[in-house]
């Protein structure tokens, strides 16, 4: 069965923002669906809501629509391109909803739409829990015993008849939205709630505990004509308990004879046969009983995932390609491996390596979320390793994650070993480490973590060899010595510090004395066939299979784990240099260590190291390639740290230089190039103690900003409107130093806060685009939604804004990107901060002006100037680059996953990703904007107003706004008595201390639609954080300042007035050169 | 901890920890590139008078345990690994991989570099290795002792490692985990005679399972002895060593085509081959591991197989109008299956009783079954 003929355009649904349990792993599926099925001929229509990814640049489809993900706007979509299919499976659990969405809503039937990857029926079957529990029986597979409840009492009756702990699953959720471990009926009440609520069909899936059983993962593909293979094993370190999404995981499974994992195969493909998955692939998830080896099935998802993304990048099989091209017909032998060219991709892979995956985790940042683990995922990114043993990829793992932790566990404190052992955490394998350095044996270890002994036991040979090295002075080492370190896995770092060496002289002294780093091949075969793609990865073995070629090269460094502030919008700009430096005539080597993104897929290079970003990995990199040059300013704040050391050590850096980057960086240094220039900044000092910090806030005046140096995202950021704010900060919140110092700066109140990104090539600057944000300044810049083109800034302001620029580029000797934050108060534009990098923003700026910047950026990193690229610019060398609509970047939060957490906006940046939104008016972009973000906006009701003594002539007229389209009005007894001052008729609502029925139970009872809440400033109030968390429990919008209060009384006008309609950037750009629409 | 050295013919020679025994073996140093089931293949007859790399790194994690073993003890020479583990964890382990090695004097050598190994077999091909362990080893004269020791090519040792009189076999398939569901046996209703080329127990296993009173041979057996135990079925199996000098059994096997319905696998598939008058050749580096596909022309399925053969049957040697052939290697197009045109004989070069490997093709069974169901109905 060929190829199909009898279907030429299919649609490919996205998964839409980055958020907790969905992230960019599926822009790396989808990215290779649309990238497998062009190449083929199909004509590719795209729909996804992200505009930080590569699968919606206009390049990889035909039609590239980034719009809601919902119903109505992919139906307009369909309407307007008639796709003859849809590809359902590379979008994630959003793209499936959605693709079962359309054909519950006949719009697929409508318009004669097949759905292709996985049917509407094998779908029910694997996402329902009855219905996969019924087929599982059936075919002889054991599931947990379980019941599906829709109210608590039931749920609490089947708790009392099998026992507690239980696990709780919500229906139809991802990453386990909503889940989690019941060991009590006060828990159960808890999260039996929240779980009904949270499952669009209102139900959950009570399970029998097998907490502490070994976890087991198959990635499992099958075609039309039944052939069938397992991609991949994986093996969680975390026994069940955890979130595999949470979970320390190992490709392949290491603990399982050959019996046991037939056995598990068997079931895979039966589960796979029998929930009807025939063209694609799918994840089946096994727990086992270590006791007596009883196996259940703990679920499957018929579609591509997180794990499969893992297991393409563990195996150098690409999942998600081959899933699409089994979806149009072909079947498993039709397609040849990539990586041996003459073999089959029907086969299964064989590694000789050990893969080892560590979530990363940020609870730092969501104050009131306890650290601990369960069956609801938190991590926001992760790292992946390959070494040629478990011990090796353990090590690389651990310094790929770039916690700023060593691996020694010389903080840790010893009466916690109990607690951080038995409960799971983020910290649990440190802890693990601890309790063997102070003597603790495998037997006590495994009994508090179930932890396999296997996986104990070589932690501890870890922490032993770590031992052994402390005892050594830098005369005792030798060739072997150090081989031996090394092929356990231990650092430059940590081998230094052992024998209290200078890293650097330690590594000097290591390559003295003959052990070097060599690259393997990722091949899918273990050697077997020769290997035609550079996938590598270091070891410590003999011989290196590197093979560096001689043509002119450069090495691009991605950005390590997505965290907050720091995620796809970097690899998308790392993803875009490679594709320029091959189009370019240089070769493109890729070092990255995350396994969801796109970077690292073998294709998207010419060479992939798939290697942490320390400068120890990164110099044995450039030892063997000698790379031309090396590309930092993609990669966010990970290579940044690199440049100047990697520099120091003889490797060219191209583009801005180090010594520039980090004079934008250093307050003292840029403060004068400032003073120079003539561009105002708030004032600002930097202090290394408690009483120089107060000092400063009393001489430059509150409310100041006060924030750690060299940081991204906003971490540990506050505003302090006393001295004792700055007092309990400086005491809790941030550690210093003199090397470290805190920055404290004038914070700008009520001022509009504006990020610009530029390119300059050392003569000419030209701006991408002036973005203003939604939310005023105090709002983190990502947090915080922003427009283009401006819409309420001057002339004037602009005029000056893009001067400022332009000087800023010329004095920083900018070649490349640059972003640079300004604040506009009472018509003074200041700088707030400038980066000589490709900034968060980038993405996001290309598509709303049709310009990849990041490609011309690396152009000019080659020594092309602006003029070189007038054909992709519009034949624009300076000023500000159109754009054609408006379009509106907004933020998406995970604090559904944070029960407890304040959702209020503030510097601290916690958005995990981001929509846009496109309109011929600011609302109509708005308003879109918010419905991809999962807050759509009400179009008629109630809006419920809070908001401080600062707010409150806004707030009259945001009022009457809404009470002219309509809406009803809610409001705390001040706010209340202002608006009825104001004429507005309103209904006073309680306060929540106050009583009852009050504003919370205004939104649990879905009286109101809109929550309108500001900040009173300074700390927050537990009233105003119960309303906020109720909003966010109830799923009832929430805005925080009265800049969003605005913009959502525009988007709700728009509603009014404008049709649903959808453009995609291939017809927004068609005309290159077109004018700026007037506001 | 004591040193091991590999030298092999070609005078590379690598160096690394012993494990297991303290001793010098010589062998065709092969790899294998199974992720599990080592125990299965130091036990498979298959090995002898091999040196056995295996591509996985991290070997010994699950331990050693009775029911996995494929013969009465480790046939294999000599085990080369990245990594042996002092641990062994799984609920099935009796005892650690190494001690199960040790006590029957089969060397280990750890810590090699076993991708570039293979990297160099791969390319220049399968050769003669020693594997010695112990104190003051010399690399040289290692090397020149695997000079000295026998070639594989034209090494008869099936009849070494085969059973030296007929037995019964009578057990099962069991579980290995209270879930593992497996079918009943049926009735015995079919009489099978094995010949014993280096029989793996679970095709043993597997033949009882389907239905069968399994009595197995010696490799030196006649075909008149044979019928004279009136079977309904004639197995041909697995085995270690060149085929070309099993000329007695090739004639035996070529006596009983047309007699008794015929099943061969692996070495059995090569003297089967000789037998209809064909030719076996020998491989570059062989087939060894646990996920080669190979197309079932008939069925047009591709099934992911288990491999151990560095031997195997020229196609082009066979004569077409006698011969179908019936599967074939999707990696290097190499044969792996064929059956006769007019007789109930059939037989395949992978492993359909897999341990270790994916059990896609277990229906060969089945299909034995039918033959001989079918030629009891014609007879009767």
């Amino acid at each position: 069965m060929p190829r199909r003929t009898d279907i030429h355009r299919i649609l490919i649904v996205g998964s839409g923002p980055i958020i907790i349990g969905q992230a960019c792993e599926f822009d790396y599926s989808g990215t290779q669906a649309c990238k497998a099925l062009r190449a083929d001929g199909f004509e590719v229509v795209l729909i996804n809501s992200n505009p930080a990814t590569i699968m919606t640049d206009p390049e990889l489809a035909d039609r590239t629509y980034v719009e809601p993900l919902t119903v109505a706007y992919a139906e307009e979509v369909i309407r307007r391109e008639r796709p003859d299919a849809l590809l359902s499976t590379v979008g994630g659990q959003t793209g499936l909803n959605l693709a079962v969405a359309l054909a519950e809503a006949g719009v697929l039937d409508k318009y004669d739409v097949e759905l292709i990857g996985a049917k509407i029926d094998s779908i029910k079957k694997a996402e329902d829990r009855l219905l996969f529990k019924d087929a599982m029986r059936k075919i002889g597979l054991e599931t947990p015993q379980s019941q599906l409840v829709n109210t608590v009492e039931k749920g609490l009756e089947f708790g009392t008849k099998i026992g507690y702990p239980l696990i709780l699953r919500p229906s139809f959720t991802m990453g386990g939205s909503g889940g989690g471990i019941a060991y009590n009926r006060e828990e159960m009440i808890d999260i039996l709630e929240r779980g009904i609520d949270l499952s669009p069909v209102g139900e959950v899936l009570i399970e029998e505990s097998v907490l502490g059983w070994k976890e087991y993962e198959l990635e499992v593909m099958r075609d039309q004509a039944d052939n069938a293979i397992i991609v991949c094993s994986i093996e969680n370190f975390d026994p069940m308990g955890v979130h595999t999404g949470d979970s320390i995981t190992v490709a392949p499974a290491q603990t399982l004879s050959d019996r046991e994992y037939q056995m598990m195969r068997d079931a895979a493909l039966a589960c796979l046969r029998e929930i009807g998955v025939d063209t694609g692939g799918s994840n089946v998830q096994f727990a086992i009983d270590p006791a007596t080896g009883r196996m259940v099935i703990v679920e499957m998802n018929p579609r591509v995932s997180r794990s499969s993304a893992l297991a393409s990048k563990a195996t150098g099989f690409p999942i998600a390609k081959i899933a699409a091209k089994l979806a149009v017909g072909y079947r498993l032998d039709e397609i040849k491996n990539d990586i041996t060219k003459v073999t089959p991709a029907c086969f299964e892979p064989t590694i000789d390596y050990v893969v080892v995956k560590i979530p990363r985790f940020q609870f730092e940042k969501f104050p009131g979320a306890e650290p601990v683990l369960n069956t609801q995922m938190k991590s926001v990114g992760e790292v992946m390793a390959i070494g040629r043993t478990f011990q090796q990829s353990l090590g690389k793992a651990l310094r790929s994650m770039e916690t700023g932790k060593s691996s020694a566990a010389d903080v840790y404190d010893e009466a916690q070993i109990a607690n951080k052992l038995i409960t799971p955490n983020p910290d649990r394998l440190n802890y693990i480490r601890f309790a063997f350095e102070r003597g603790y044996t495998i037997a006590q270890v495994h009994e508090m973590t179930a932890v396999d002994p296997w996986f104990l036991e070589r932690v501890r040979d870890i922490v032993l060899q770590e031992q052994q090295m402390d005892l050594l002075e830098p005369e005792d080492l030798t060739h072997d010595i150090i081989l031996a370190a090394k092929r356990a896995g231990l650092s430059d770092n940590r081998i230094a510090r052992a024998v209290d060496m200078d890293p650097l002289d330690f590594r000097a002294r290591r390559k003295e004395l003959g052990v070097q780093a060599v690259f393997n091949r990722v091949d899918t075969c273990a050697a077997e066939f020769e290997s035609f793609t550079p996938y590598l990865y270091s070891s410590y073995e003999q011989v290196s299979e590197a093979d560096p070629t001689s043509r002119p090269k450069v090495m691009i460094l991605g950005s390590g784990p997505n965290r907050i502030g720091q995620g796809i919008e970097f690899d998308y700009a790392c993803c875009h240099a490679s594709f320029a430096l091959q189009e370019f005539g240089h070769e493109s080597i890729m070092v990255n260590c995350n396994p969801e993104t796109v970077s690292t897929d073998y294709d998207t290079s010419d060479r992939l190291y798939f290697e942490p970003l320390t400068l120890e990995d990164v110099l044995n990199i450039a030892d063997i390639e000698k790379p031309d040059g090396v590309i930092v300013q993609f990669g966010g704040q990970t290579p940044l740290n690199l440049a100047l050391p990697l520099k120091h050590a003889g490797v060219p850096i191209i583009g801005t230089q180090p010594e520039n980057i980090d004079l934008a960086e250093d307050r003292k240094l840029f403060g004068a190039v400032l003073d120079q220039l003539g561009i105002p900044a708030p004032d600002n000092g930097t202090a290394t103690n408690v009483e120089e910090a107060c000092e400063i806030a009393r001489r430059i005046g509150y409310p100041v900003l006060v924030r750690p140096s060299y940081v991204l995202g906003g971490r540990a950021m506050v505003i302090a409107y006393g001295e004792d704010m700055i007092r309990r900060y400086m005491a809790e919140a941030v550690t210093f130093s003199q090397k470290r110092p805190v920055l404290i700066d004038r914070f700008l109140e009520d001022a509009t806060e504006v990020d610009v990104d530029a390119l300059c090539d050392g003569d000419d600057v030209l701006i991408g685009g002036i973005m203003e944000h939604i939310e005023e300044a105090g709002v983190h810049s990502g947090d915080s939604s922003c427009v283009l083109p401006a819409f309420s800034i001057g002339a004037s302001e602009l005029q000056t804004i893009e001067e400022y620029t332009v000087k800023l580029a010329k004095a920083l000797k900018v070649i490349g990107l640059m972003n640079v934050q300004y604040a506009i108060q009472q018509g003074k534009v200041y700088v707030l901060e400038v980066n000589p990098r490709a900034s968060r923003t980038v993405p996001y700026v290309s598509k709303a002006t049709g310009v990849p910047l990041p490609k011309i950026a690396v152009g000019l990193m080659l020594g092309k100037k602006l003029k070189d690229f007038a054909y992709l610019t519009g034949g624009r060398t300076s000023g500000v680059l159109p754009v054609p609509q408006f379009f509106v970047k907004s933020p998406v939060f995970p604090f559904n996953k944070f029960p407890g957490v304040d959702p209020a906006l503030g510097p601290e940046m916690r958005s995990t990703g981001e929509v846009m939104g496109v309109g011929e008016n600011f609302g109509e972009a708005f308003g879109k904007a918010q419905i991809s973000a999962g807050t759509p906006l009400p179009e008629k009701g109630s809006v419920f107003l809070s908001v401080n003594d600062r707010d409150k002539a806004a707030a009259v007229e945001v009022a009457r706004n809404f009470h002219d389209l309509g809406f009803q009005l809610h409001a705390t007894r001040g706010t209340a008595s202002i608006l009825k001052a104001a004429g507005l008729p309103c209904k006073t609502v309680f306060k929540v201390n106050e009583g009852r029925p009050n504003a919370v139970d205004l939104i649990k009872a879905q009286t109101v639609q809109l929550v309108i809440y500001t900040t009173t400033g300074g700390h927050t109030f537990t009233d105003e954080k119960a309303i906020r968390r109720a909003a966010v429990t109830w799923r009832v919008p929430c805005i925080t300042t009265m800049s969003g209060a605005r913009a959502a009384v525009q988007a709700v006008a728009s509603k009014r007035v404008d049709p649903i309609r959808v453009w995609s950037l291939q017809e927004i750009h068609a005309a290159k050169d077109v004018s700026t629409p007037s506001a | 901890m004591d040193q091991a050295i590999l030298a092999l013919e070609d005078g590379s020679v690598f160096e690394g920890r012993s494990f297991g025994a303290l001793t010098h073996r010589h062998g065709e140093v092969v790899f294998n590139t199974s992720i599990t089931g080592y125990q299965e293949i130091f036990t498979d007859p298959s090995y002898a008078g091999q040196i056995v790399v295996l591509t996985y790194p991290q070997i010994g994690n699950y331990g050693a345990n009775q029911q996995d073993n494929e013969s009465g003890r480790p046939f294999i020479e000599g085990l080369v690994v990245r990594e042996f583990s002092p641990l062994a964890s799984n609920w099935r382990s009796d005892e650690q991989a190494e001690h199960f090695l040790a006590k029957s004097d089969i060397p280990v050598i750890a810590g090699v570099d076993t991708r570039a190994l293979v990297r160099h077999l791969r390319t220049r091909g399968v050769m003669r290795g020693v594997l010695a362990a112990g104190p003051s080893l010399d690399g040289k004269a290692l090397v020149e002792e695997a000079r000295q020791s026998p070639s594989m090519a034209g090494l008869e040792l099936a009849t070494r490692v085969s059973a030296t009189a007929p037995y019964e076999w009578t057990a099962g398939v069991d579980a290995c985990s209270p879930s593992q569901h497996l079918q009943p046996w049926p009735e015995k209703r079919f009489h099978v005679v094995a010949f014993d080329y280096g029989i793996k127990r679970n095709i043993l296993r597997r033949l009882v399972h389907t239905g069968c009173r399994v009595t197995v041979v010696p490799a030196g057996t006649s075909a008149d002895d044979v019928l004279a135990l009136n079977p309904d079925g004639v197995f041909l199996s697995n085995g270690p060593g060149d085929p070309e000098p099993l000329e007695f059994q090739a004639a035996q096997v070529r006596k009983l085509i047309g007699k008794k319905p015929i099943f061969g696998i692996c070495l059995g598939q090569q003297i089967l081959g000789l037998a209809l008058g064909g030719r076996t050749y020998k491989l570059k580096f062989g087939h060894r591991g646990g996920n080669h596909p190979v197309l079932n022309k008939i069925t047009n399925r591709v099934e992911i197989t288990s491999h151990n053969h560095g031997f195997t049957v020229d196609p082009d040697s066979l004569n077409a109008s006698d011969v179908e052939l019936t599967h074939i290697n999707l990696n290097d197009e190499t044969l792996e299956g064929f059956r006769h045109r007019n007789y109930p004989v059939f037989s395949v070069q992978y492993h359909p009783e897999a341990a270790p490997g994916p059990h896609d093709s277990l229906y060969l069974f089945d299909d034995f079954i039918k033959l001989m169901t079918e030629a009891k109905g014609g007879a009767r």
